[in-house]
Order: C-alpha cells, then sequence, then structure tokens
C-alpha cells in the first residue's frame, strides 16, 4: 500500500517536471507580453510594425527598418550557407568513407558549440576589415553579418539534413543504382527528392537561429536603423536593438523593446509550426532538430 | 543541355571532387577561426591572467572574477536544468504513453529551444529581477540559463531513455520491482551515459550564453562571492571589451579562454559518446 502511494507520488512529481516547460512557456508570454501591452495601446501595433522612424528621444518607435534589416540579414546567410551546407549534408552520409566522417562530425559539432560572441569578436577582427578593403563601404553592414551567420547556421542545416538523408530508406537507393543510374545520378534524382521534408525542417530551423541572434549581428552589421540600399549597407536587426538599447530605457521605450521582442516571439512561433507541419506530416523522422 | 553533353561517368567523377571539397572546407572554415583566435590569443593567457582581477574595467589585468562567474552560472543552470529534464524525460518515455501530452512536451521543448536568447534575457530581467526581486545576480543568471540549457538535456535524455532495451525493464518487472525501482535501478542506469552527454551539452550552452544574461546578472567586474553577487560571466566580458573597444589584448585572451573551455567540452563529450557506442557493438 505505501508502495502504491509512493508510486503514485512519483508519477505525479514527475508529471510536474514534465510539463514545467510548458509552464515556463506562458510565463514567458505573459512577462514579455505584459510589459509590451503600453506600446501597442498607446503608439497602436499597426504604427509600431510599420512606422520607418526609430527615434526613442523623440517618441518615434517604428521598428519596420529592424523587420527588413533582420530579414535581409537572414535571408542572405540562409542563401551563403545553404548550397555549400546541402553538399556537404550529401558528402557526409553518401560520400565520405568512416575515416573521413568520423573527423566531420566532432568538426561540425564544434562549430555548432563556439559561442556566439567568439564568432562576432572574429567578424568584427577579421571579416569587416577584409570586407572593407577588398569589396568596399564601412565594413560593418548586411553582407559581413550574413558571412559569420552563414558559418553559424551551417551545423543546423548540415547535421538535419544529413538525419534526412540517412533516413532515405535503402530500397530506393538500391532500386535506382540496378537500374544502371550512377551514384551522383541516384542522391540528385531520388535520394534528395525523397529527403524534402527533412531538408525544408533544417532550412527552417537555421532560419530562426539567424533571426534570432543577437550579439554577433550586433558586432558586425552596423547597427543603423535604416531600409538598405545595397548589402554593403549597414542594418540594424530585431535582436540587436533589444540588446543596445534595454540597458538605458525607461518609460514607453523600455515597452517598446518588450514589443520588439513580442515580434520576434511571433516570428519564431511561425516558424516552428512550420517546421513541425513538414516534420510530422511527412512522416520523415529527423533526429536532433532544434533551433 | 550540361547534362547531354557531359556524360554520367564524367559528373560521377565531378561531384566526387565538388563533395570532397565541401567536405574538406568546413574542416579548414573550423580550423581558421579556431587557429586564428587561438594564436592571437594564446600569447594573453598565463597562469597571472587567469587568477588576477581585471584592472581600469578590463583595460589591463586578468579575467579572474569572469572565470568565477562563469562557473557559477554554469553549475547554477546544470543543477537546476538536469533534475527537469531528466524527469520529464522520463515521464516521457516510461509513464505518458502515446497520448496528447506527449506531443504537448514535445512541442514545449521545441518552442523553448528555438526562442532568441535575448528574449530570455527580458524574460529573466521581468521576472527574475524584478519581479521575484532576485536582483542582478549570479542567482538570476543561473537561472535564465536553466531554462536554456533544459530543452538540450531533455531531448537528448528522451533519446537516451527511449533507446535501453525493452527487456532490460521486462526482466526487472519479473523480478518484482515496482515501475519506479525498474525506472531508478535498470532504466537510469543504463540510460546514463546519454543522460551525462545532454549535460555536457546543456552545459556548453549555458557557458557561451552571453545576449541571455546581459540585462540579468549585473555586469560587475569584482570578485563574486556568493550567488547574490552580481557578475560579469566570460562571454559577456568578451563582447564588452571588444564592442567598447577596451583592450584588444585581453579581449582576444579572453576569447582563447573561451575557445579552449568549449574544446573541451566537446572532446569530452565525443570521447564519452564513442566509449559508449564500444561498449554496446562490443557485447
Amino acid at each position: 500500500m505505501i508502495n502504491r502511494t509512493r508510486e503514485i507520488l512519483i508519477e505525479k512529481g514527475l508529471f510536474i517536471t514534465a510539463i514545467f516547460s510548458i509552464i515556463i512557456i506562458l510565463l514567458i508570454v505573459l512577462f514579455i507580453f505584459r510589459e509590451a501591452v503600453p506600446i501597442f495601446q498607446d503608439y497602436g501595433f499597426i504604427h509600431f510594425i510599420f512606422g520607418w522612424e526609430w527615434a526613442p528621444s523623440e517618441g518615434e518607435y517604428g521598428v519596420f527598418t529592424m523587420i527588413v534589416g533582420s530579414l535581409c540579414i537572414t535571408f542572405l546567410s540562409l542563401a551563403i550557407a545553404m548550397p555549400f551546407s546541402f553538399l556537404c549534408a550529401i558528402f557526409m552520409a553518401e560520400i565520405a568513407p568512416d575515416s573521413m566522417r568520423r573527423i566531420l562530425k566532432p568538426v561540425i559539432e564544434t562549430l555548432a558549440a563556439i559561442p556566439s560572441v567568439v564568432y562576432g569578436f572574429f567578424g568584427l577582427i577579421v571579416l569587416v576589415p577584409l570586407v572593407r578593403t577588398h569589396i568596399g563601404g564601412t565594413g560593418f553592414g548586411i553582407l559581413t553579418a550574413s558571412l559569420i551567420l552563414a558559418v553559424m547556421i551551417m551545423p543546423t542545416i548540415i547535421s538535419v539534413s544529413e538525419d534526412a538523408i540517412k533516413s532515405v530508406p535503402l530500397e530506393y537507393k538500391e532500386a535506382s543504382l540496378a537500374l544502371g543510374a550512377t551514384h551522383w545520378q541516384t542522391i540528385i534524382n531520388v535520394i534528395v527528392p525523397a529527403a524534402i521534408p527533412g531538408i525544408i525542417t533544417s532550412i527552417i530551423l537555421a532560419m530562426g537561429r539567424a533571426i534570432g541572434e543577437t550579439l554577433a549581428v550586433i558586432m558586425v552589421a552596423g547597427n543603423v536603423a535604416q531600409i538598405p540600399h545595397s548589402i554593403l549597407d549597414p542594418v540594424r536587426a530585431l535582436t540587436s536593438n533589444i540588446a543596445l538599447e534595454m540597458g538605458y530605457a525607461t518609460g514607453l521605450h523600455y515597452n517598446a523593446l518588450f514589443g520588439t521582442a513580442v515580434i520576434l516571439f511571433i516570428v519564431i512561433m511561425i516558424l516552428l509550426v512550420i517546421a513541425n507541419y513538414f516534420h510530422y506530416k511527412k512522416k520523415i523522422v529527423v533526429g536532433g532538430g532544434y533551433l | 543541355m550540361l547534362s547531354k553533353l557531359i556524360s554520367p561517368k564524367t559528373t560521377q567523377k565531378l561531384m566526387n571532387g565538388v563533395l570532397w571539397a565541401s567536405g574538406i572546407f568546413t574542416i579548414i572554415i573550423l580550423i581558421v577561426i579556431i587557429g586564428y583566435i587561438l594564436m592571437k590569443g594564446l600569447p594573453a593567457v598565463n597562469l597571472e591572467f587567469i587568477f588576477s582581477e581585471p584592472i581600469d574595467s578590463g583595460r589591463a589585468g586578468g579575467i579572474a572574477p569572469m572565470i568565477v562567474s562563469s562557473i557559477y552560472v554554469t553549475l547554477l543552470a546544470v543543477l537546476i536544468a538536469t533534475p527537469l529534464g531528466v524527469g520529464a524525460a522520463v515521464y516521457m518515455a516510461e509513464y505518458a504513453g502515446e497520448t496528447q501530452i506527449v506531443k504537448l512536451i514535445k512541442f514545449g521543448a521545441e518552442t523553448l529551444a528555438s526562442i532568441p536568447s535575448i528574449v530570455f534575457g527580458l524574460f529573466g530581467l521581468s521576472f527574475f529581477v524584478i519581479f521575484l526581486g532576485l536582483g542582478w545576480s549570479l542567482l538570476s543568471g543561473g537561472l535564465v540559463l536553466a531554462l536554456m540549457a533544459l530543452p538540450t538535456i531533455f531531448q537528448v535524455a528522451v533519446v537516451s531513455i527511449e533507446s535501453v532495451p525493452r527487456s532490460y525493464r521486462e526482466a526487472s518487472w519479473a523480478l518484482g520491482a515496482t515501475q519506479w525501482e525498474t525506472i531508478y535501478r535498470v532504466v537510469i542506469p543504463a540510460a546514463m551515459p546519454g543522460i551525462i552527454t545532454g549535460v555536457i551539452l546543456g552545459m556548453a550552452r549555458a557557458i557561451s550564453e552571453a545576449a541571455a544574461v546581459m540585462f540579468v546578472v549585473g555586469s560587475a567586474l569584482s570578485m563574486p562571492i556568493s550567488i547574490f553577487d552580481p557578475g560579469r560571466p566570460l562571454p559577456l566580458h568578451l563582447y564588452v571589451l571588444a564592442t567598447e573597444g577596451l583592450s584588444l589584448k585581453n579581449a582576444y585572451g579572453t576569447a582563447a579562454v573561451l575557445v579552449i573551455l568549449v574544446l573541451i567540452i566537446t572532446i569530452t563529450t565525443n570521447t564519452l559518446v564513442e566509449r559508449y557506442r564500444r561498449k554496446m557493438m562490443g557485447r
């Protein structure tokens, strides 16, 4: 009898730990949205999102330029990282001998584990002068930020795509090879199409990581709140806006920064729902896939 | 079209080359970044740099208080997140079955894993620092980092608990053990290497985070004594040194220390996983 009570108590206790992350998410939503309410009420939600001017000292809190900035950096970094990461994923899943795989796996894990501040620092010290002397501009801008972000999101795309490619049933490959196709023809016409849902998941997860990245972007993007005209122009990302001004913000300015966090939160939730759709609907299991 | 001009055999050879090049290029990227940081940073790292306090807000002196701060927040994060993450994983793998609640728990962990670190920072500021009144302290920082390490620990623990063979559990039940006795004495010990790997990965996430703690730990330069003191973990110190242009030499040194810590963590996990894999294969 005592045993039974204990078993039930343990189960209830474990249940609480299991729903703990849900409780935390609700708390995050509550506390971020609560602080953001005044900016949506006093300044107006539409005005806040589509306003072009960010000048807290003059009471202007439009974050549109930063939404554009975040999107520019995210898409350019994806464009740089994607082709290369797919090739690397195919290499690891299909071509690489065991010895090479045993080197590449920890290399990719280490790339994923390097602190974002170290990436930012590397970008600031090495990439900014490189872009300034060889390509033009001040060196601080979309291109530099995208280059450093591309390296940061590569591990996500490579490892999730690799899992997707590996989980394609062997029969598909054997059937294609038996028909006389070369290995490359099999890869490009059979294996990759079958792995597409997993590959899309990897892109969306990488996108989430790129949008959420803060300090590495601050250190190289220039942080001017403006609509960029070329990829060498400086921009300010949504995340950077919070990190740059939170230290001294008060009043409505403080609420506006929480409002920026609300926008980030909503974007990430949308990406997550899309990723989950591809992940579950298409029934291809990709392991270890999270942002 | 191109595919008609070049024979499949030639394409095969060509693409083999391209694929090999992409693999090798990945390794080169890592070597360039780590090599550059270590080459520039290691000359600045010596015993004095590690064991002395910063002078003139970091322009000179060492990083001892930052190392202590990093140890405090990382240990706090892991100590808080491990029981929660492993408990949740045990519940999901052993009790929940195939219910709706499993999907909810999984989605919760995924969401927690993908919230941007700066949003965690704002939450920490409004919840731990202000609402709970913990102030700008290492405790608040450790709590925020615990939330960030939690999904990593949980996700890795679920996989390793689920991969414990069912026959282990059946043998234990057959001996008259209850569900919890089976979990505690059989399943968790068998899943231990995986659980430890998850904890180390969570630790890696906590030790390298700066954005989430920048408005939570107080960014003080003095040596923290208790967890209620403000502090400044290493990544945050590197950020301040680099962006405020205080001292390039000390920034390189701090970056090198961080890179070495991360390398130690990745090498340890890989050795653990490899040893475990060999043990399981060699039966």
